[in-house]
Order: structure tokens, then sequence, then C-alpha cells
């Protein structure tokens, strides 16, 4: 059981993993020009939900299995996807915005949040590791 | 001199460049030859030529020789030719001096200023942000002459065809006429101004300041000028107070000897003793010839149009500034602009006619050239080298652009290949370095370009190997033809889409026949050629098209009533040919208004004739503009009601600000894409959501126009501001399918952008549609210090499709000094260009967080410069709340933001009114802007000739420019009150009969009717001067103020107080108050 939660998160996470990166490689295209805003924005808001759905589900994996640190490290990045979903305002085109993008600094927050994302889920990703081999 | 070679590029350069693009007689001719015809008049060396006195005078003059010389068109045999702005002055010079063939180039009255530059220069290592303050000097006495100039000509440009139609030769004349005046203005001027900017320095360094230790060359300069005339002694107080210490008791003891009345003011003032007495001496009416220095060096550039008064003025002060006087003129010099003011104490603050943005510290010769501040300006004139010095100052950095604005004088330029740099892509201008004849090094990204073999050849002097004196390197401003590669596709065709509401409420407010009868009177103004298209699309519940197509008898209504799924019912006879099938349309026009008389529709289906407008106009791109009278209520894009009249005034926070719907935003962007943009016209009397409707205009780079209770019988003022405005925006020149790049030097980069357009990458703006309207603005961000650089330069490039089917790129290039101390920062500050920036972002953040959030920023804002100002800048602590000179009006335009439609609080606001003002805070240039945050006042009822401008032989009297109080409101007297899109004229109690008679044409106070629009073409020397008064106001912006005779009795006369923004209201501060609430928080 534990061992299968964990090999389940670890999957979970890798597949955050490759969209962290794939936010980054798409919003630094932005950033050289590869793309437009437009284009750039409708592909990074289709992922959004999809990685909040996976963030949620590592953390009640965590929550059933009651494995409480890695719970509350979990917590904190679910409830923030949360967060920034519902307060996208109702005018705005979802998380990523085309016409707010290039706008005080929200290209490089955005790059910057992906980049802890990364680090985040690097994190997760061998704690889950370590522990399903530990079990 | 500086005047004259402005004069030669923008007077000799216009006529042939005007820059209608249309109709432009040089555009259509070949590049070489034909260019150079024209531009004869535009060389350069003619120019100089009546220059030859200059020389001579100029030796008193420090600065006054580089110009001419120091432009690194000097020095194209020089390897070493460096030319950034500030500090390599004595690189410059000594290539000239030693330049192998000086005599080709520079004609030899040239020749002898350098070396004078030289001495002057060679310090220049100490200089550095040092030097600012008097080079600034020279600077600010002649930059404003070619400031001035451009407006000399401005007449017809309102008209988007009609300043082109200028022929060469009456331009020419007048240009040819503008040096004269400028040489007996100026040279007069130059020596004054320059010695005393000396005279004055060399006094300080008895004061151990902030500044003077910089500054460790103006011992040096001032050498030379070492006998200060009795004018030195009001110096020492003026620079003094704002560094110094030591000084201030001497100071005024000496001044009160030899000077003028006034003088005494500033060092008392200094000293914190009590100045309402003694108001400061530029604000002294009783010395004109004082206020006439004083006011140029600040004027020119607010008001755009206003130019004549300055540059008249100009002319006048030097021819002023007999010895005697030129103590007086140091208060213009850069050291004026820190100069404390003690705000609490010194009530009279507003300067006497327009305010004016101060002049960046660059050498004189790169400051001519640089752009007009009307076009291109910075919040903040010198660039802080760190953007920790920046957080520091607390001021925003920014620059506000009117790229397309339209100018009388505009050099355009016909070649085959554009140079531009190879890294960066900047188009070659006058601020780059020739490192020798075949090679430039470019001035943003410092990448060292070859100059192509053609450029080598210059047109203008019909001479090779010259290349720094191509209209490129000469020009700030400027326009190229763009060859093919500036081609995505064939240039498009001139379309118009005019989409018109008609359901029963539309009807109802008449505005139908207004439009259609504008639409008949200028549909052979339309801007366009052969290819030109128009097309109809009209809507209530259902679509309606118009098939226009040749051969038709009449025009054929086609309705789609599926909605949900619009579509085109015959694509290709709804668009048609403007020329061939101008009968049809014209028929159409004269029928719609009858057609849909009898309609009981109410639904109104805005969404979906939006959406067939832009399938109608997706294959070519175009502009559409829509007309619309209430709520979209049917298919895509409905809106419903969010605003509760009820909690107007009482709400503590306004809700609804952002669109309730994306499907606009989306629209807009799908239009932006297509290269359509969409213009909204509102005609409503309720609520109609312009915060949504808005997106659509406002990401398509349209424009938004509102005319709020709209109704032909009822509202007849509005009527006549409709069609005005109407005839403008149909016959206005107009760009299609166009991007604009703004550029900025290595470590700058763009923080965010305000405006209407749709950022499509890092720097580059998608413009469907670019009107001569539109202003935009942009906040920048250091992100590498700027340790090394003398100076920053900034480019703004505008490509796009004239309406003639001509690519063309509009280059707009500026030149800022860096300056790496606060004192310097805070003397470079435009608190018009920071007010209006400031009024962006507060915009923006009043729609993410809240608009008491904006309204905190705001205050804080001002809070914050002021404090660091007073502990970063001030070395004494003085009791009161101090400012520098530049900042002054900063607190009371802040007031007067916190006080606009747009971010008041406690008084009854209409939503859309709110929402609109804070689209036009956004949209419109900074001259109106300003304008309408914080209106002139003028008494009228007693206006004389004296001081009047005479604009193409018309007298037009200038009143000054009361402080918007109530106190100054006299019942004995009338005022009017110009707030930029409206003017109210408020006639007193106990008015002068005369007035009433002569102007009015009423037998007295009583007969003054509530709703009065107008004046009456009385043949009374009185009337004929309110008029042209009223008429010249008006003819200074691109949209049509109503006027309104106010008495007592009349409704509006709130509103009319409400923009009297000194006094206290029940829901807001007064001045002083606010004043007081400032200090409370600066002192802590």
């Amino acid at each position: 059981m534990e061992a299968a939660v964990f090999i389940l998160s670890l999957v979970d996470c890798c597949a955050l993993i490759f969209l962290a990166v794939y936010f980054i490689i798409t919003l630094s295209d932005l950033e050289c020009d590869y793309i437009n805003a437009r284009a750039c924005c409708s592909k990074l808001n289709r992922w959004v939900v999809p990685e909040l759905v996976g963030q949620a589900l590592a953390t009640v994996l965590m929550l059933v299995s009651l494995h409480w640190f890695v719970f509350l490290l979990n917590l904190p990045v679910a409830t923030w996807n949360m967060y920034r979903v519902w307060k996208v305002p109702m005018g705005n085109m979802g998380v990523f915005d085309p016409t707010e993008i290039h706008n005080r600094g929200q290209l490089k927050s955005h790059m910057k949040e992906s980049m802890i994302k990364l680090g985040f889920h690097l994190l997760c990703f061998f704690i889950y590791l370590y522990s399903s081999v530990c079990v | 001199m500086s005047n004259t070679d402005f004069s030669s590029q923008n007077g000799a350069g216009g006529p042939p460049y005007a820059n209608g693009p249309s109709q432009n007689p040089v555009a259509l001719q070949p590049p070489g030859p034909g260019y150079m015809a024209h531009q004869t008049p535009y060389n350069p060396m003619q120019a100089k030529g009546p220059m030859p006195p200059g020389p001579g005078l100029y030796n008193s003059g420090p600065y006054q020789p580089i110009p001419p010389v120091s432009s690194n068109q000097a020095l194209p045999g020089q390897p070493m030719l460096k030319r950034p702005p500030m500090g390599p002055q004595h690189s410059m010079t000594p290539p000239q001096s030693a330049s192998p063939n000086p005599g080709s180039r520079i004609p030899p009255a040239h020749a002898t200023p350098p070396p004078v530059s030289a001495n002057n220069y060679q310090h220049a290592p100490a200089w550095q942000y040092g030097g600012t303050p008097p080079m600034g000097a020279p600077p600010s006495m002649g930059a404003p002459p070619p400031m001035a100039m451009p407006p000399l000509r401005p007449v017809g440009n309102h008209m988007t065809s009609s300043p082109s139609l200028a022929t060469p030769q009456a331009s020419s004349a007048e240009y040819r006429a503008t040096p004269p005046v400028f040489h007996n203005a100026m040279q007069p001027l130059g020596p004054p101004t320059s010695l005393q900017g000396y005279t004055q320095q060399g006094s300080a360094p008895l004061l151990m300041n902030p500044m003077a230790a910089p500054h460790s060359y103006q011992p040096v300069m001032r050498a030379p000028y070492g006998g200060p005339p009795p004018s030195v002694r009001p110096t020492p107080p003026t620079t003094g107070p704002p560094m110094g210490n030591a000084s201030p008791p001497l100071g005024p003891k000496t001044d009160a000897g030899p000077l003028p009345p006034q003088q005494p003011g500033p060092p008392t003032r200094h000293m914190g003793l009590s100045y309402p007495s003694l108001p400061p001496g530029y604000q002294n009416t009783s010395a004109p010839p004082n206020a006439a220095t004083m006011q140029h060096p600040v004027q020119p550039s607010t008001q755009p149009y206003s130019h004549p008064p300055p540059y008249q003025q100009l002319s006048a002060g030097p021819a002023q500034l007999s010895p005697s006087l030129s103590g007086l003129s140091l208060q213009s010099q850069t050291p004026e602009a820190l100069r404390v003011v003690n705000l609490l104490q010194e009530r009279n603050l507003l300067p006497l006619g327009p305010v004016t943005p101060p002049t960046p510290c660059l050498p004189q010769d790169l400051q001519k050239i640089n752009c007009h501040p009307e076009v291109f300006r910075s919040t903040l004139t010198s660039i802080p080298q760190t953007q920790s010095l920046l957080n520091k100052a607390k001021l925003p950095l920014g620059l506000l652009l009117h790229p397309f604005k339209d100018l009388s004088q505009l050099p355009v330029v016909t070649s085959s290949t554009i140079v531009r740099c190879r890294s960066c892509r900047t188009y070659i201008n006058p601020f780059v370095t020739f490192l020798d004849q075949r090679r430039w090094k470019c001035n943003l990204c410092y990448r060292v370009n070859d100059v192509p073999e053609e450029f080598m050849y210059n047109p203008v002097s019909r001479s090779y190997g010259e290349p720094h004196k191509r209209p490129e390197v000469q020009n700030a401003t400027l326009e190229f033809i763009a060859p093919s590669e500036y081609m995505l596709r064939p240039p498009q065709p001139a379309v118009y889409l005019i989409v018109l509401d008609v359901s029963h409420n539309a009807v109802e407010t008449g505005y139908l026949d207004v439009v259609c009868q504008s639409l008949l009177e200028n549909i052979n103004a339309l801007p366009g050629d052969s290819r030109t298209k128009i097309g109809f699309i009209t809507f209530d519940s259902t679509i309606h098209f118009y098939n226009l197509q040749e051969g038709l008898s009449q025009p054929q209504m086609l309705i789609v009533s599926d909605i949900e799924d619009i579509f085109l019912p015959t694509p290709d006879s709804l668009l048609v040919n403007l020329n061939e099938c101008k009968e049809l349309v014209q028929d159409l026009l004269r029928s719609l208004p009858q057609m849909f008389g009898k309609t009981m529709e109410t639904q109104c289906a805005l969404g979906p004739a939006l959406q067939a407008a832009f399938k109608l106009l997706s294959a070519t791109g175009g502009r559409v503009s829509v007309f619309q009278t209430q709520l979209p209520s049917l298919g895509v894009g409905a809106l419903k009601s969010r605003e509760d009249p009820n909690q107007r005034a009482s709400a503590k926070d306004i809700q609804h600000l952002s669109p309730a719907t994306d499907f606009y935003k989306k629209l807009a962007l799908d239009c932006s894409g297509q290269q359509v943009a969409v213009d909204l016209f509102l005609l409503s009397s309720q609520y109609c959501d312009l915060a949504s409707l808005g997106c659509i205009s406002r990401y398509s780079a349209g424009s938004v126009y509102y005319y709020p209770s709209y109704h032909q019988q009822h509202n007849p003022a509005g009527v006549e501001c409709f069609q005005k405005d109407l005839k403008r925006y149909l016959t206005r020149k107009i760009g299609f399918e166009a991007v604009m790049r703004i550029r900025c030097s290595k470590g700058l980069s763009i923080h965010t952008f305000h405006g209407n357009f749709f950022v499509r990458s890092t720097d580059l703006l998608s413009l469907p549609n670019v009107n001569p309207d539109a202003g935009f603005a942009v906040q920048m961000s250091i992100e590498e210090n700027l340790v090394d650089m003398q100076s920053v330069s900034f480019q703004a490039a505008l490509l796009y499709t004239s309406s003639k089917g001509e690519r063309r790129i509009r280059v707009h290039t500026m030149c800022l000094p860096v300056v790496n101390s606060l004192s310097d920062i805070f003397a470079g500050a435009d608190v018009q260009a920071i007010t209006c920036l400031l009024a962006s972002m507060a915009v923006d953040r009043s729609v993410t967080a809240s608009l008491s959030d904006a309204r905190d920023a705001m205050t804080n804002a001002s809070i914050d410069s002021l404090t660091s100002f007073r502990t970063s800048v001030l070395t004494i602590q003085q009791p009161g709340l101090l400012a520098p000179a530049c900042l002054r009006l900063f607190p009371l335009y802040i007031l007067a933001l916190l006080k606009q439609k747009a971010f008041r609080t406690g008084t009854s606001t209409r939503l859309d009114d709110r929402v609109f003002a804070m689209c036009q805070l956004k949209y419109q240039p900074l001259a109106y802007v300003m304008l309408m945050i914080h209106p002139a006042l003028y008494r009228v009822d007693d206006l004389t000739d004296e001081g009047a401008l005479n604009v193409s032989e018309r007298t037009i009297p200038q009143p000054r420019v009361q402080q918007l109080s109530v106190e100054k409101l006299s019942r004995d007297g009338a005022f009017l009150m110009d707030a930029g899109s409206v003017i109210y004229l408020w006639i007193g109690r106990n008015c002068n009969p005369n007035f009433l008679t002569q102007v009015l044409g009423l037998p007295n106070y009583a007969a003054v009717p509530l709703n009065m629009n107008m004046l009456p073409e009385l043949d009374t020397a009185e009337s004929q001067r309110t008029r042209a008064f009223v008429g010249w106001l008006r003819e200074q912006r691109p949209f049509f103020p109503i006027l309104h005779v106010i008495r007592d009795e009349s409704p509006l006369k709130a509103s009319f107080l409400q923009n009297m923004i000194e006094d206290r209201t029940e829901s807001a501060l007064s001045y002083y108050e606010f004043l007081l609430h400032i200090q409370q928080q600066v002192s802590k």
C-alpha cells in the first residue's frame, strides 16, 4: 500500500516536473519573442488546471496515507494553485492573460514561479523516491 | 545658434517633407535626386550661414560654440569621433581643430567656436553629472526656441491632409523668415545667460553644497567670466539654499541692494522667513521681463499647440535681458529646478503661462536636435545610473509618447536601404557615433556597424563622404518610406466599416441623422486613395448588411437573424470601393435615418454585430466604427447592468471597474491579429458598462468616445460636440496595420505599457490602426547599471501603412543624460510627465486592486518623493514642506488627480463616466491629460491685447492662469475654466455690465439663460477677443470642448465647482490640508 502510494506520487510528480519545464520553456520562448503572447498564453492556460489537479492529487494521496510532513509540504503549493485560478478577474482570459503578461513584470514573476515549482517538484521527487525505496 | 540650426531642420526640412504621408510630393519622387531637390533649403550649412556673428558672441558663452561644431558631423574624418552627449567634449573639440579638412565641412565661422568649447570641456571628466547644472542652463535658454519652432507652423495640422498641402515655397519662405528672428532673439540671450550661469556657479564654491563638490570643474569654467556683474549676488542665494548652508545669510543682504525688488524674494524664502508676503520672483507679476525669462525655459512643451506664446516670449525675453536684468535669468537655469520651495508658505505656485518641461542637460548641440517633448517625453530628464538610485528618488521612470502626432514639419526620406544597427535593429539617428567615415557605433547597443555605400552620398548637399550630414543623422524625428522588406503583404487599402445601433433606443436619440450627415459631408475627405473601401452594418436584435455592389439601382438590405452563428450573406459585395459606388453609399446614408424611424425593437445584439464586422474585415484589415447606445442584451457579449446608482457616492470602494466578460477582449485580440481596429462611440443615457465594452477598442488600438445623455433635442451641446468630434474623426490622418517598437539603450527595459494596443512581444506594440490623437506611456526599469554611460537613448519606430497605401516608418529618437546623484535626478524631474504616468499607473492599480489602493498609492508617491528630497538632497532641515522648484506643483497635481472624475470618491460619479475618465488618462496625450487633471482658470471680463498672441492674423489675448480656488473668483468678474473636454464660463453676480452686453449680448445678469453654449458673434472688441480666445483654446486639441455659460443657479455649477481643486469639499481635503497631511507624513 505504502509503496503503491509513493509510486503513484512519483509518477504524478514526474508529470508535474515535465509540466513545470514546459511552462519554463514556453515562457522563455515568449521572452525571446519566438512565439507571440496570444499563442503562449493559450498554450499555458490549457495546462493550468491539469497542474492544479496533479498537485491536489499528490496532496490528497499524502493526506490519506497519513504522511503529515509531506502533506504539509504539498499543501501550500496546492493552495497557491487554487488561489491563483480563483483570483483571475472576470475579464481575463485565464491565469496567463496575453494582454497583461508583458506588463508589470508578470512574465518574470511567472517565470520565477515556475522555477520555484520545478525546484519543489524535484525535491518532492526525491522524497517520494526515497520513501518508496525505504518502504 | 541652436535655433537657427533647428529651424533649418525643422523649417527648411519641413516644406518638402510636410507630413501628410499621402500628398507628400517627396514621397513620390525617386529616392536620390528628388530628395535633394527639395532639400536644398534644408542644408544645415545654409542654415548656419546666417550665424557668422555668432562666434564673436560666443566667447562669453562657453556653450554656444559647441553646438554647431561639436555635433559629430564635424568629425567625419576623425577616427576618434565619439559623440557621447555628455562627457566627450574634449574628444570632439580637438578633432575639429585638428581635423584634416575642417574647412570643407565647417564654415569658418563655426570653426572658431570649437577652441572655446574645448577649453571649457577639458574638465569634462569632473563634470559628469555635476556638469549638468551649468550645461543645463544654456540649453534651457536655448532649447525652448527649438521647441517653440514647430508650433509656429502647426496651423493646419489637425486636418489630416491639410498640412501636407502647404506648398513648399510657402513653408520654405517661412523658414527663411524665421532664422533672422532667432538670431536677434538668441544671440543677445546667449551670452548673458551663460554668464550668469557661471557667475552663479562662481559664487557657489563659497557654499559648501553637495552640488558643488561634484563640479570640480566649475571654478575653472568660471574663471573666464570672473568679473561677476552686479547680478552675481543674487545668485548665491538661489543656489545656496537648496544645497547650502553658510551663504544664505550673506545672500539676502547683498542681493537687496543691486537687485530688483523680487530678487530678495528667493533668498528670504530659503532662509525660511515668511514668504507669503514675498511671492517668488518668477511669479511676481511686477517684473514682466523677469517673468518672461523665467517662463520660457519651462514653457514650451506642455501645451502642444500653444507654442507660439512661449516662443514669442522667448524672443522678447532675450531682448530684455539687459545686463541689469541678467541676474534674474539665473532663476531659469537648472539650479532653479532645485530651488527649495516651502509649499506651506508659498501660495502662488502656478507659472504665468503653461508649465513647460525641463530641458535635458545635454550639450547644446545634442539638445537642439533632440526629439520634441510633445512627441517624446521622459518623466526624468536625467536618467539615474542604477535602479537603486531610482528607487531612492521614489519617482517613476517612464516615457510618454505621442508618436503619430500631426506635425507641421516632418522630414521624409526615401531610400532603398534604411540604415539600421545590425544587432539591435536601431535606426540610424542623430545620437550615434561615427568612428570614421565608414563606421558608426550604435547608441543603443554599442555595436560598430558599417556605413553602407549609398549612405555616403548626401542628397542634401549633393556631396559624397558626409554620412553625418544625412537627414537621418540630423533629425530626431523623421519618416522613411519603407521598401518592400517592410511588408508582409501588399499594403492594405483604407477600409472603413460603420456599425450602427438602430434599436429603438438608438433611433430615439437621433444620432443616426448626425452620423449619416457627417459621413455625407466628409465622404470625400475620408483619407484614402482609389482603393478605399467602405461598408455598413446596422443591428438591433438582428444584423443587417447592405449590399452596395455596383450596378444595383439602390442599396439592398440583407438581414441575418441567426445571431448565434453569424455569417456573411454575400461576402464580396458588402465592402465596396468607395469611388465606384459613391452614389449608392450616398443613397444609403440619406435613407438610413428614415429606415428605422418606426422601429420598436429594443434589443441590441452588439456582440454578433462585432463578430460580423470582424469577419467582414478580416481579409483586409481596417477600421470599424461602432456606434452604440445601450447595454448589449442579446447574443454573445450580452451584459448585465452592474451599477447600483444608490451606491455611487456612499460605496467604500468602487466595484466593477474591470470587464465583466472576456468576450470583448478576445474579439479585440482576434481583430488585432487581422489588423482590424474598433473605435467605439458610446452615446447613452443609462449605464452601458464601458468597462467591458471598452476592451474592444483598448486591445485593438481603437479609440473610445463617450457622450453621456446624448439626445438630439434635450442635449444640443452634446450634439454639437459629437458632430465636431465626428468630423475630426472621419478626416484625420490614419495609419493601418501598424506596429510600434520602443527600443532603449542597453541596461534599460520596458516594464509596463499604457495605452490602447496589444503588446505583442516585450517591446513591440501591435496597432491595427494608429491615429494622430493617441498617446502612449511606458514605465521603464533599469536592469543593468548604466555606470559607463554618459547618456542613454530611446527610439520609438512606428511602421504603418498610410491611407494612400504607402508603407512608412516614423522614427523618434530621444537622448537623455545619465546622472549619479539624487539632486540631479530631482533637478531633471518633469512634474507633468510624472503626474501623467502616475495617473496611468493608478488606473491600472484601481482595476487590478482597488480604487482606494490607487488613491493611497498616488498620495504616497508624493509623500515618498518629497521625503526622499528632504532626506537625501537637502542638507539643512528647515521647517515646512520643502519641495524642489521643479516639483512644486507635484502635490497640487496629485490632489487634482485625487479629485479627478476617475479617482474621486464621495461624490456621485457614474461608473461609465469614471471608466471613461480612466480610459482618457491612459490614452490621451500628455497635454490634454494635464488639462483634464488640472484645468486652467482665466479671468476673461478684462481681456486685453497686452501680451496677446498673433496667430494667422488673429489677436489672441493671453490672460493669466489663476489658481483653482473659489477665492479667486470675484462676483464682479467672469471666469473661463478650460477643463480639456469642456469649457465653463462662469459669470459673477455683479459682473461688469459691459461684459454682459458686449460679449454675451445680454442686458443684465438675470438674463443669462441657464443653458447657454454659444457666445454670440457680436461686433465688439470684447466679444471678438473672448471668441478668439475660446476659439484658440479649442483649436489646440483634437476634440471639441463644449462651452457652458454658468451662473449661480445653473445646474452645471456643481461640476464647475468640483474643478476648484484647491478648495475643500465634503469628501476631499483642501490643498492646504493636503499639504499639511503630506508634511506630517514627510516629517515622520
